[in-house]
């Protein structure tokens, strides 16, 4: 139990406080980064206060702020129009299987690629990194000939599988099984235990931060994601929110439901902006975490 | 981390090879999906970019023409792709710089004066990062929209706002502006994360020699975060290289071509079922990524 202390301690201090220096022309600096930090916020204060106006308004004043009479009419709305909650259900099961993907694939991965010796093991990382690189853009037509041939062409399943196994969520499992000390480990080896119980009663519970990381950074990825729904989904019934949402918002475009767009806007930006305000910890150091070393 | 105990091992060779199977045993899940989607993918869409694949039935691609290079040099010829290379570079060019400038800006001031409130500033300044895109572009449309919130403001100064993103030369600096908006906080948090890896003790012996704010930011900041600004430039150039999303939801490449990057005239080939221009476009977007990364790999390996 020492160890998970260890690792718990060693973590908070990669979030740990900057330097303790003195501070200079404190007001200066803190009035320039509340300028900044509202004119960051800009859009998502616009979205809101948008979200809240009646439609009517809207359209007699589109650019104005605050609302006369705040309403949620528009959410009302939303949830009345067809399709929204199937792109709603979408989404959510396409998140849990490209996190559920992740968790599995990557901590397997990240586990052998950190502390196990084998042959291929050059291989199998370049592969890892390799990956991280290719840009979606140069392979999306030829894995949706794959996705095709497999018949799972505007089904969740086909929007979910190239998301299931992150190389990136490889990598942070890696750097993170690379933490832990290898006696841990040779101890259980030594007493006899095999590499499939190491993982699951010695390694996985100590990769709680991990694995929190990957959830978060693959969640991230399969909700936001908008270009592969946008060539796989080809009918409603297999739209996520953001391909719904822009198509909604395209076909909307010459009726002018703003109102509507907004709410939705609203309603795409929620999971992701309340799980961000809580776990904001996590985001940053997957973030810095891939970047750095 | 070559953790080889050799305690009482007889058949090493024997157990190396049981370790070996355990070992890619646990690769499998991420083995198959890296081959179904990366490796073959990758190695198709070379071969695919060779072919004549007009109109034809994706699902038996070997059918159709060897056709070498044609489609290259069909994209030469294509002023299109041309422009949509220069409108792509436009958009490393000024998009990198500007996002790396307010990013370091904002992790030089989060990480000195402030102590009070730095957590919730990190926080907001992120927030764009992980917010839906597809979202933000809908605001973004609409406040840039003739009479919308952008041009109201300016209507307050006496300004008379355009309709920004129907104007050819206006528009790209709107698909930029969102782009820089969406990726300075990765910046700053990369930036942060460099800041506080440089020692305490270097800045006091420096204040002690009578260095001020400016000398040490320069001459102590900036070469030590040397490594992770080129880290953050070749990232960012690797991320705007690619640019797709802003483009296709801002304007769709619109108006007359002037925003519409390499990705978009991939997904527009596409569309149009050039299947082998795309391909083509494709692979040339994927040489200017991989060049791009080597340089990276190159920076990372001197590092360490």
């Amino acid at each position: 139990m020492t160890a998970v202390a260890a690792l718990k301690s060693a973590e908070t201090v990669t979030d740990r406080v900057a330097p303790r220096r003195r501070s200079v022309t404190g007001p200066l600096l803190y009035g320039a980064l509340v300028l900044c930090a509202l004119l960051t916020m800009l859009p998502f204060l616009w979205v809101i206060s948008g979200s809240l106006r009646s439609l009517d308004e809207i359209r007699s004043d589109p650019g104005a702020w605050i609302p006369q009479h705040v309403t949620f009419d528009n959410f009302l709305r939303l949830f009345r129009t067809e399709g929204f909650g199937q792109f709603m259900v979408n989404s959510v099961v396409v998140a849990v299987m490209v996190v559920a993907g992740n968790i599995v694939a990557a901590s397997a991965a990240g586990y052998a690629l950190a502390k196990l010796d084998f042959a291929g093991k050059r291989l199998a990382f370049g592969a890892v990194m390799a990956a991280m690189m290719v840009p979606f853009t140069a392979v999306f037509v030829t894995q949706f000939v794959i996705t095709v041939d497999l018949g799972l062409a505007d089904t969740l399943t086909g929007i979910a599988l190239p998301g299931v196994a992150m190389p990136l969520s490889v990598f942070i499992m890696r750097q993170y099984a690379m933490s832990i000390p290898d006696e841990l480990l040779e101890a259980a080896r030594i007493d006899g235990a095999g590499e499939f119980r190491i993982f699951f009663r010695i390694f996985l519970p100590l990769a709680g931060p991990a694995v929190a990381t990957i959830t978060i950074m693959s969640f991230l990825a399969s909700w936001n994601n908008f270009i592969w729904p946008l060539i796989v989904a080809q009918s409603m019934s297999s739209y996520t929110l953001p391909v719904g949402l822009a198509a909604t918002s395209q076909a909307a475009a010459h009726v002018t439901d703003y109102g509507l767009m907004l709410a939705g806007a609203i309603v795409v930006m929620l999971p992701v902006l309340l799980l961000f305000l809580f776990l904001q910890r996590y985001f940053v150091q997957g973030i810095s975490g891939t970047g750095m070393r | 981390m070559t953790s080889t105990p050799v305690v009482g091992t007889r058949r090493p060779t024997r157990r190396r090879a049981h370790r070996t199977a355990v070992a890619w045993l646990f690769l499998t899940p991420f083995a198959l999906v890296f081959l179904l989607y990366t490796a073959v993918p990758t190695v198709a869409a070379l071969g695919f970019s060779l072919t004549d694949l007009r109109g034809t039935d994706l699902r038996h691609p070997l059918a159709v023409d060897f056709t070498g290079l044609d489609n290259f040099v069909r994209l030469l010829q294509d002023e299109s792709f041309l422009r949509d290379i220069l409108n792509t570079a436009l958009f490393v060019a000024v998009g990198v710089p500007l996002t790396m400038v307010i990013g370091f800006a904002l992790a030089v001031v989060l990480n000195s004066g402030i102590r009070r409130l730095r957590g919730t500033f990190r926080m907001l300044f992120f927030a764009p990062v992980v917010t839906n895109v597809v979202a933000v572009a809908l605001i973004w449309q609409y406040a840039f929209n003739a009479n919308g919130t952008v041009n109201k403001v300016l209507g307050v100064v006496g300004l008379a706002g355009p309709n920004w993103l129907d104007d050819p030369n206006l528009a790209m600096p709107v698909v930029i502006l969102l782009g820089v908006w969406r990726n300075f906080g990765i910046a700053m948090v990369l930036f942060l994360a460099g800041l506080q890896a440089i020692p305490d003790d270097v800045y006091e012996a420096a204040s002690l020699d009578g260095a001020g704010r400016w000398r040490q930011l320069r001459h102590i900041t900036l070469p030590l975060l040397l490594p992770t600004t080129l880290m953050v430039s070749v990232l960012l150039t690797v991320f705007y290289l690619q640019v797709f999303d802003e483009p296709y939801l801002l304007t769709n490449g619109g108006p007359l071509g002037s925003t519409e990057s390499v990705a978009l005239y991939t997904y527009h080939q596409f569309g149009a079922g050039e299947f082998g221009m795309s391909s083509a476009a494709s692979f040339v977007m994927l040489v200017l990524v991989a060049l791009v990364s080597l340089v990276q790999f190159r920076l990372l390996r001197s590092r360490v």
